[in-house]
């Protein structure tokens, strides 16, 4: 395990020497980017619109009590949706979509020789291949964060008007009842750290693969298990510490 | 020039290089040949960096490599083409932009002048007007062509190929060969070639290492190599009854 961890600390130091050529990287990074924002757009969006509208649904049933506010159960899905929901069943989806992707990307180019035809040139192969995944998913993941964040609440009020066990009134009051700012920056904080999570183990386990095919397709699974361990792991410290 | 001097490899208990010494000439093909586990690829693979010798130094034009920090060894590398064995082209880049990328990273030249570059390159390898084209779209020879491009866009002093015919027809092994020898006189490049394709022994083999059991077993040419009474080398390169024959009438 410690053998591990030093060779993933080193991986992260050769990943942030500085480029060859800051232009090429910077295309690389803007490359990932719409790889990795734009390409998860889609099932990030399905996803927080049923969590936001089952979260609702269910705080609805649970506190349907005539001694409790009915806009009790906005308030409750916001804060559930902006510190849980949104940022880590984003990140453990993005985990399997983005990590998977990284990790089986990067294991059949070292299978290939393609990471060895980039050393042979004078080429820093785990800055030129891993530094701008980690950078677009350290901003990207956040980006989509936001974007969960507000389809989640979206989503509640969606379940409010199909579903009518509470009133689309009373769940606007509840979502603008009591707002605190640090629920956001907390969601923040851990996308960012998910987002490095992700895109780091997950590549640390593609640039050490070995063999053939089935040796990528066990880095990339290896990949997702891990970062979705570190990810609620995270989840866990920055959330005792935070708030 | 290359130099080898004292070459170990061990991964473990295995024991692949004992200690091989050798000098590779410029403007020359000097091919590294023998049986499959001999060590061919790894003796490769220890020249240009990609293993680090257990023991013993390469020197590229009398500078010791092997000493040398990752960026001390950059300026070296960007003279250093290769041929992968698999070609090892960038799937996600089209032709252009595989032959373009080092180009990209290490020089200062303009858009234009890289594309001309890479249009050149194509030319020499005959696959002019295949820029657009994916490596997945591209047959095992026509890869290998591209692999050749990619390795001569920078100019190299040095070309070192892995096994350029593996997979490929005997014409299209030849015409490979044929491209390598011409190169190699046209740049004045040292070329290292690791091959078991007794055509290319015979036909480009200027200079040739024998290894066996990591060994260093016999070095010569391929005008020497018919007349060795080393028994192994005979055994490998006279294995076929076709290679036989042919010794025979000569």
């Amino acid at each position: 395990m410690f053998y591990s961890l030093g060779k993933y600390i080193l991986l992260l130091r050769l990943s942030f020497r500085r480029p060859e050529k800051f232009s090429v990287y910077w295309a690389e990074v803007m490359r990932e980017m719409v790889s990795i924002g734009l390409g998860s757009l889609g099932i990030i969006a399905i996803i927080s619109i049923f969590i936001g509208a089952a979260t609702t649904i269910q705080v609805a049933f649970q506190l349907s009590s005539p001694l409790v506010s009915a806009s009790i159960a906005g308030k409750i899905a916001r804060d559930s949706t902006i510190l849980e929901f949104s940022p880590t069943i984003s990140a453990l989806v993005l985990a399997g979509r983005v990590g998977s992707s990284i990790a089986s990307q990067i294991g059949t180019m070292r299978v290939t020789e393609q990471i060895d035809a980039l050393e042979i040139m004078g080429v820093n192969a785990p800055g030129y291949l891993i530094s701008p995944k980690i950078i677009a998913s350290m901003t990207m993941v956040p980006l989509l964060v936001i974007v969960s964040i507000c389809l989640g609440i979206g989503g509640g009020y969606l379940a409010c008007v199909l579903s009518g066990d509470i009133t689309p009134d009373d769940y606007l009051i509840g979502v603008r009842d009591g707002f605190d700012a640090l629920t956001v920056q907390v969601a923040l904080v851990k996308a960012v750290v998910f987002g490095f999570i992700i895109a780091s183990i997950c590549a640390y386990q593609g640039f050490y693969t070995s063999g053939g095919a089935l040796e990528v397709g066990q880095s990339s699974t290896r990949g997702v298990v891990y970062s979705c361990v570190m990810i609620l792991f995270a989840d866990l410290v920055i959330t005792r510490i935070m708030l | 020039m290359i130099e080898v001097k004292d070459i170990h490899k061990t991964f473990g208990e295995n024991h692949v290089l004992k200690g091989i010494s050798a000098t590779f000439e410029q403007g020359k093909n000097n091919l590294i040949i023998g049986g499959s586990g001999s060590g061919k690829t790894t003796l490769l693979k220890c020249i240009v960096g990609l293993h680090e010798p257990t023991k013993g130094a390469v020197y590229f034009a009398n500078e010791n490599f092997t000493e040398m920090s990752f960026e001390q060894r950059v300026p070296i590398r960007t003279h250093i083409g290769m041929l992968f064995q698999n070609s090892a082209l960038f799937d996600s880049m089209t032709v252009e932009e595989n032959i373009m990328f080092p180009l990209n990273l290490f020089t200062k030249q303009t858009n234009a002048e890289k594309l001309e570059r890479a249009n050149f390159c194509l030319e020499r390898v005959n696959l002019a007007g295949k820029n657009k084209l994916y490596p997945a779209e591209l047959s095992g020879g026509m890869k290998k062509r591209v692999g050749i491009a990619r390795a001569i866009s920078m100019q190299p002093k040095y070309l070192f190929v892995d096994e350029p015919n593996s997979g490929l027809d005997p014409k299209t092994s030849i015409l490979i060969d044929d491209l390598i020898n011409e190169l190699t006189t046209e740049y004045n490049m040292t070329t290292v070639v690791v091959t078991h394709d007794m055509n290319s022994v015979m036909g480009i083999g200027d200079h040739i290492i024998f290894l066996h059991n990591g060994e260093k077993w016999w070095e010569g040419s391929n005008k020497d190599i018919a007349k060795t009474d080393n028994k192994e080398l005979n055994d490998f390169v006279f294995a076929s009854k076709f290679m036989q024959a042919a010794r025979a009438k000569l």
